[in-house]
């Protein structure tokens, strides 16, 4: 019994960490209509400079993530402006295979800077003393990663319900066209989602780092590939939906890594994918599409 | 029949493809024969033959029929993989002692395999559309890699032992597949002229098919989907037809190049392979089969023959994708190149007729 | 779709089946081409379309008129299974369309235009009429891709085939060049070209003159009816210029709310009080 609660935080934190690299899918997926595949190189980037701020420049930690932020912000609204803003109307395959190129491009970059050694990502306030529950620890990495997890939801729910910037993203993802004609700068909104994406990502892999410090330029891909699926599981497009597809993917993921076999973890989560994809296309709380003839 | 303009430029386009492989062919035998090739591109001419495979197969997917399979690597170790199963059974139990006839088998095997793996992942697969489409091709290749790294095949008393998660096979088995150290002891078998026939094969397969019926309806469910079911054209067949299609060759590419060596490892059929013929494919031009064949060429001998471009190859790869895509797709930049270059081009269609 | 459950009551509403419609004299012996019975969708709630009713005859040149937004695609989309309907029936000479797919309804006999041009734009005018001809001049993939004998007189067929549809509109030599360079007009003509090769019985045209100059206009006019006598099938179409409605449609439907509001002849719907409204908004009182 203790092992299975013990399963099911870990995969909870797990969960919530895909749930935060999720969000960054769900939104630009919602807005832009585009698979964002080097999203998940973002992460590994955020990591990389709170790990040489913390290793290298000596800023504190939280100093440290907020450059990371910083930098990551940065990354994204440049990305999308050289290589995406320009296919704003070319065909979903050529968007996707500039996106495969982003992500090649952010590693091998990553690769020349940081080397393929990988690094040990600092203990930080984030790796506190652990929480004892009976005969079961929690460690402190766990808790704060399933507390962000639910701060920035509420947080992002809240922004896009009442902020300004928050309705006009809802509106370019309703009708990108529509949402112009009203006088909604769209090449903006898709910035600032992007943004939001890439400071969010930076957080996470700060988060993913820290019960998993193992760093090197491929860390973010896997976690990206499996928070899409996350993504597309609770239904894209939904912030709710975001989270309790990370959530729910992260406790498979640990559930099948122990109880079934730690070679097939992998290939659980993607068989989920598939199954997700075929029986509810639209996703746990996504709402279906319609083409129109 | 009149011949037709049309007509004209994909003959003269296919013509040329064939002479140039063929012409390739024998200026590097010669060399063979008169020994003056180098090392390091003997060495190269099988996967060279085999990365020709798997550009133009994967071309038919996602250049012809407009899906995106970032799993192809997949089907290249499923035909690796069973490859070096049949060739390893031939010898070991079947006493087959003459290595063309195993590699004819093992080639022809490895096809058959990755094709009933293809038909299917194809099944569930080509319900989906576009990204999501892409996404789950990339999941059955990891699957599949997760799979064969769990997988235990040898042979001992005359017949075939077979495995799953663990190893549980008697003692003094002949291993062919150990799991994650992958398939070993293979006896390398592949030859350039096997490749060279493959690559012929496979030319002949993917230009006849795209210039029949059952091409024009690819090429029609990618042009215009709602379009071509409305014309009477059944979607699912044609997509399945491609990518089964492109499977079949895949998994013969990759029976070729697992019999090259004398180990395959899990690790050689990554996501990253997936992604490096997908460069071959959009750097030759999506749709364009001589295109394929000429930067999967240039793109496997390069490495070899540059040091400083294998250092940053992946790096170039990775530009040259994006650069590739926003200089053919965005319409400021295409019309300006269009008109950069209309003084120097007299009014004549595209050969082959789906270079985009 | 929706499970009604048979209520074995007297109260049960009763309708008329066949509902009241008309047809050409001429069509009076023949199963109608295409009849609907109460057709009808909804899409969350809203009722796109709702109890269509229409039959027609099996040579008849039929009009399917109505404001913008009054449903008139969706009706195309219903009877092409684009849509399956939430209510009623469509039949295409007698056959329930029940459950079938888009594909399985072109091989039944219908053909459509798309409002916004569906051309396969990288492929050439003769290529986009062989996909038209698919299911007309067949052979197998293996004998494509090995190059049998039943490959070169099967492609020999369709290109002849082709040339011979492409004449309609005397396009024979644009047979070259790529769909989707072609000028706007010469697209239109193309799609029902490409319509016509799948030998429908039924051809669905969604406004064909739109974009059209008036001369342009005229030719399509006389086009339509010399299609109609020449393929002996019947057509349907979608079109909001009233001159070529009025002057080569037999039996015009009028739609409005995704409900028809009218049905008759060219001269009894332009002299319907509730047509005029609903296209004019209704006279101030006094």
């Amino acid at each position: 019994m203790t092992a299975f609660l013990r399963f099911l935080i870990n995969g909870v934190s797990l969960g919530s960490v895909y749930a935060i690299i999720a969000l960054g899918y769900t939104m630009v997926y919602g807005i832009a209509k585009m698979l964002n595949f080097a999203h998940g190189d973002v992460i590994m980037v955020g990591a990389y400079i709170s790990y040489c701020g913390m290793q290298y420049w000596g800023v504190p930690p939280v100093a440290s993530i907020l450059t990371a932020m910083v930098v990551c912000t940065v990354l994204g609204i440049t990305i999308e402006g050289l290589a995406y803003r320009p296919l704003r109307q070319a065909a979903s395959l050529a968007v996707l295979i500039t996106a495969i190129g982003m992500s090649y491009l952010l590693q091998n970059v990553a690769l020349m800077i940081w080397g393929a050694n990988p690094k040990t990502f600092p203990q930080t306030f984030i790796n506190g003393a652990s929480l004892n529950v009976g005969d079961m620890s929690i460690s402190s990495a766990t808790i704060i990663t399933i507390l962000a997890n639910v701060l920035i939801m509420v947080a992002l729910t809240l922004f896009t319900a009442k902020t300004k910037m928050g309705k006009a993203m809802r509106c370019v993802s309703e009708d990108r066209g529509a949402a112009e004609l009203m006088g909604i700068n769209v090449n903006r909104t898709i910035s600032v989602t992007f943004a939001i994406g890439s400071a969010l990502a930076a957080i996470a892999g700060v988060l993913l780092c820290s019960s998993y410090p193992i760093l090197q330029p491929t860390t973010g891909s896997m976690p990206g590939i499996k928070a899409f699926t996350a993504a597309v599981f609770g239904g894209i497009g939904s912030i709710p939906g975001a989270m309790l597809g990370g959530v729910l993917l992260g406790v498979i993921e640990i559930f099948g890594k122990a109880y079934i076999s730690t070679e097939l973890g992998d290939a659980i989560v993607f068989a989920v994918l598939i199954v997700v994809l075929l029986v509810k296309p639209s996703g746990l709380l996504g709402k279906p599409m319609r083409e129109k003839v | 029949m009149k011949m037709t303009k049309a007509k004209r430029n994909r003959l003269i386009y296919n013509v040329v493809t064939f002479a140039l492989v063929i012409i390739a062919f024998f200026v590097l035998q010669s060399m063979i024969d008169a020994k003056t090739i180098t090392r390091s591109l003997k060495g190269q001419l099988v996967p060279i033959c085999c990365w020709i495979v798997m550009a133009v197969s994967l071309n038919l997917v996602v250049g012809i029929s407009g899906e995106l399979s970032l799993g192809h690597a997949g089907f290249m170790s499923v035909g690796a993989y069973t490859g070096a199963v049949v060739s390893g059974l031939l010898l070991n139990v079947y006493q087959i002692e003459d290595a063309s006839a195993r590699l004819a088998i093992a080639i022809v095997a490895g096809g058959l395999m990755a094709g009933i793996v293809g038909a299917l992942i194809g099944i569930p697969v080509l319900r989906l559309r576009g990204d999501y489409l892409a996404i789950v091709t990339l999941a059955f290749g990891e699957i599949i890699r997760n799979l064969v790294n769990v997988l235990y095949i040898g042979t001992g008393d005359g017949r075939l032992y077979m495995s799953f998660l663990t190893k549980k096979l008697p003692e003094g088995v002949v291993m062919l597949v150990d799991g994650a150290k992958g398939a070993v002891k293979i006896k390398p078998i592949s030859t350039f002229i096997a490749g060279f026939i493959l690559v012929l094969i496979t030319l002949a397969v993917v230009l006849n098919l795209i210039n029949s019926r059952a091409g024009r309806a690819i090429k029609a469910c990618r042009d215009n989907r709602i379009a071509a079911e409305s014309m009477g054209v059944n979607v699912t067949k044609y997509k399945m037809t491609a990518f089964v299609t492109a499977a079949v060759l895949a998994g013969m590419a990759g029976a070729l190049y697992g019999l090259k060596s004398s180990t395959i490892v899990p690790t050689q059929f990554t996501f990253n392979q997936s992604i490096n013929v997908l460069v071959f494919v959009v750097l030759g031009g999506l749709g364009n089969v001589l295109g394929s064949v000429i930067s999967a060429t240039f793109l496997t001998i390069l490495p070899e023959t540059l040091r400083a471009f294998a250092d940053y190859r992946m790096l170039v790869y990775a530009v040259v994708l994006i650069l590739v895509m926003i200089f053919t797709n965005n319409p400021t930049i295409r019309s300006f190149v269009n008109r950069l270059i209309a003084p120097f081009k007299k009014k004549e269609s595209t050969p082959g007729g789906d270079a985009q | 779709m929706s499970q009604q459950k048979t209520k074995h009551r007297s109260d049960t509403k009763m309708v008329p089946v066949p509902s009241q419609s008309i047809v050409p004299e001429r069509d009076i012996n023949d199963i109608p081409v295409l009849e609907t019975r109460h057709l009808g969708i909804e899409f969350g709630g809203l009722k796109a379309v709702d109890d269509f009713n229409l039959t027609i005859g099996k040579t008849e040149i039929a009009g399917l008129i109505g404001p913008n937004g009054a449903g008139k695609t969706t009706v195309f989309n219903l009877i092409t299974k684009v849509y399956e309907p939430t209510s009623g029936a469509a039949l295409i000479n007698g056959r329930d369309l029940h459950g079938l797919s888009i594909t399985q309804a072109s091989k039944l006999g219908i053909a459509r235009t798309f409002q916004n041009i569906r051309l396969f734009d990288k492929m050439t005018v003769e290529e986009n009429v062989r996909i038209g001809l698919h299911n007309r001049i067949k052979y197998d993939m293996f004998s494509g891709i090995l190059r049998l004998p039943r490959y070169w007189i099967q492609e020999n067929k369709q290109h002849e085939k082709a040339l011979e549809l492409l004449h309609i509109f005397d396009m024979e030599k644009l047979a070259d060049e790529e769909a989707g360079s072609l000028p706007y007009g010469a697209q239109r003509r193309l799609e029902i070209v490409r319509a016509l090769a799948t030998d429908p019985k039924l051809l669905l045209l969604d406004e064909p003159a739109a974009g059209m100059n008036p001369r342009e206009t005229e030719e399509l006019m006389e086009n339509i009816a010399k299609i109609r006598d020449q393929f002996q099938i019947a057509i349907l179409l979608i079109e909001h210029d009233m001159n070529l409605v009025m002057g080569v449609c037999e039996g015009i439907c009028v739609l409005n709310f995704g409900r028809v509001i009218a049905k008759g002849t060219a001269s009894e719907i332009q002299a319907n009080p509730v047509v005029i409204e609903a296209y004019l908004g209704k006279k101030k009182e006094g």
